[in-house]
């Protein structure tokens, strides 16, 4: 009756100028749960949600190492994340194999935004369903990177996507001025903070569902760069963070002033 | 009619006449470069306290003959590193194309981003390290397709932790750094010279940037002397952290061929 003749291939436009099959794999990224990226002048985090597929199953991962400087945070389709992590880890290895250098995470970002933008265009392709969040350092200091679907890359400050990641977004739009000059437990904090605005209204972090992802490059007074390589924190090691934004009220109370968001907020 | 496979597709012999083979292939099978032909001579190159001192003479010979005195041998990368080519000209001509695209693409990566944190260098750029290593795997995989370019290059610039930097790839893809290097004629008679300047890379950081390119001045006329295919006019080069300066009109100043005469044992005289 009403079927949509424009969205059985990713080459056809609607009469609208629309691509469907496009828009649709933006819409498998909000999907998957929420993941949060933050980049300050030293350090780029990611946190993610984990989510279970019931009670008595593990969590699947969020957080992917990609190279030394470089890690992924996924929303969406787990296996079109996998073909993309293997080729980002190729190119991060023939990269470092042929330069001896670790690849700049603007060029690693760029290629697979080429190689999925090839995917909205060719019949018979498909878009990946998968939205990413890649955090990386490299000479150019901390980078955070939105990939989408469509093949879009976008340098962020910071950024969320995922299931009901607005909510996460609303948090960061709110405090983004203050990013810049955090150091790296403020950075995870406020990351965990993102987090926890998106959540649904009887779940909360915890040692399970939360990873915590960091890289950063910090400017010592000499002008040596000292590099901390990407790494994902998962179980007890993010208990800490968590107990340390456990008191806050939701709306970020202790970021800041918030003295009367906390009061309106009845828990 | 001819039903074999190789006649299908041709023009049929009783029609037409036979056909002349001839235009399918060119004779023999496919070469690459066997020999080099336009060749230029020694490269010779020193670190010093503050960077590296590179140079090589402008001339391009065809066998023995001095074909052309005005070839640019040294080479500016993204303004921090130089590189300089001894061997097949061609080569050279077609590594520096290649080098120059490749240098293209890096400025476009990098424009964007804020500037850099190391050695001088705009931040993430390829530094000589790295284009060292590059080079040596082109070098090496055209070996391998035994189609090689037939060059030695010495690269002269600054590594990732913003220290001078000199190194050396052959046509077979082979490749060191060192404190002094030289190419070519160079490596017999200007390296033992630069080696008692620079033996280890603490000396090389003892020198100035005068002295180095006094060694390297030193050296150029001793190749001169005793070198057959070189020429008293060669480019300079001297990478710093501020960047690359070349000169590509030096001259040797003050030869004295006087030892010339009591050379022994070849040319015209006998004994």
């Amino acid at each position: 009756m009403f079927r949509n003749n424009y969205d059985n291939d990713s080459v056809t436009f609607s009469p609208q100028g629309r691509i469907f099959q496009v828009e649709y794999a933006a819409e498998a990224v909000k999907q998957g749960s929420v993941v949060v990226g933050i980049a300050s002048k030293t350090h780029a985090v990611l946190v993610a949600i984990k989510r279970n597929a019931e009670e008595l199953s593990s969590y699947q991962k969020k957080l992917f190492p990609i190279d030394e400087h470089v890690g992924i945070a996924i929303a969406g389709l787990t296996s079109d994340a996998r073909v993309l992590s293997n080729f980002m880890k190729q190119q991060c290895l023939g990269h470092r194999l042929t330069y001896g250098r670790n690849i700049p995470v603007r060029t690693l970002v760029e290629m697979i935004g080429s190689k999925a933008q090839i995917n909205t265009q060719h019949y018979g392709k498909r878009p990946y369903g998968v939205g990413l969040l890649v955090a990386g350092v490299d000479d150019h200091g901390p980078h955070l990177f939105e990939f989408q679907p469509s093949g879009m890359t976008e340098e962020m400050i910071a950024f969320a996507i995922g299931a009901r990641s607005q909510m996460a977004r609303t948090y960061l739009e709110k405090n983004v001025a203050k990013f810049a000059d955090c150091d790296r437990e403020e950075l995870i904090r406020h990351g965990l903070r993102a987090l926890k605005e998106s959540l649904v209204q009887d779940r909360e972090l915890t040692v399970d569902n939360t990873s915590v992802g960091v890289a950063g490059s910090v400017k010592a007074d000499d002008g040596s760069v000292k590099v901390e390589p990407f790494k994902v924190y998962d179980g007890q090691d993010v208990a800490a963070w968590i107990e340390s934004v456990a008191d806050d009220k939701e709306g970020g109370a202790s970021a800041g002033e918030g003295e009367g968001e906390g009061m309106e907020v009845d828990s | 009619m001819d039903h074999r496979p190789q006649a299908w597709g041709r023009p049929r012999d009783d029609v037409y006449g036979p056909y002349d083979a001839s235009y399918l292939q060119t004779s023999g099978p496919k070469t690459a470069t066997q020999s080099p032909v336009v060749t230029g001579t020694s490269v010779i190159a020193i670190k010093f306290k503050d960077g590296v001192v590179m140079a090589a003479d402008n001339l391009a010979s065809y066998g023995s003959l001095a074909r052309f005195t005005d070839v640019k041998r040294l080479r500016p990368f993204l303004s921090t590193s130089v590189v300089g080519f001894g061997g097949d000209v061609s080569d050279m001509q077609y590594l520096d194309r290649h080098l120059t695209e490749l240098a293209i693409d890096e400025a476009y990566e990098h424009e964007s981003s804020a500037a850099g944190t190391s050695g001088g260098a705009p931040g993430g750029q390829l530094n000589a390290a790295n284009l060292h290593k590059y080079l040596s795997k082109l070098m090496y995989r055209r070996r391998n397709d035994f189609d090689p370019l037939w060059n030695q290059v010495l690269v002269a610039g600054f590594d990732g932790a913003g220290k001078p930097f000199l190194g050396s790839v052959d046509l077979r893809g082979t490749a060191f750094a060192a404190p002094s290097l030289a190419s070519g004629f160079g490596a017999m008679l200007a390296q033992p010279i630069m080696r008692r300047h620079a033996a280890t890379d603490a000396d090389a950081a003892a020198l100035s940037r005068e002295q180095a390119v006094q060694i390297v001045r030193d050296c150029m006329k001793v190749l001169f002397y005793r070198d057959a295919r070189s020429l008293d006019r060669y480019s300079l080069a001297v990478v710093t952290r501020d960047g690359v300066e070349i000169s590509e009109d030096e001259r040797l100043e003050q030869q004295s061929w006087a030892f010339a005469e009591r050379v022994r044992g070849y040319g015209t005289q006998v004994v």
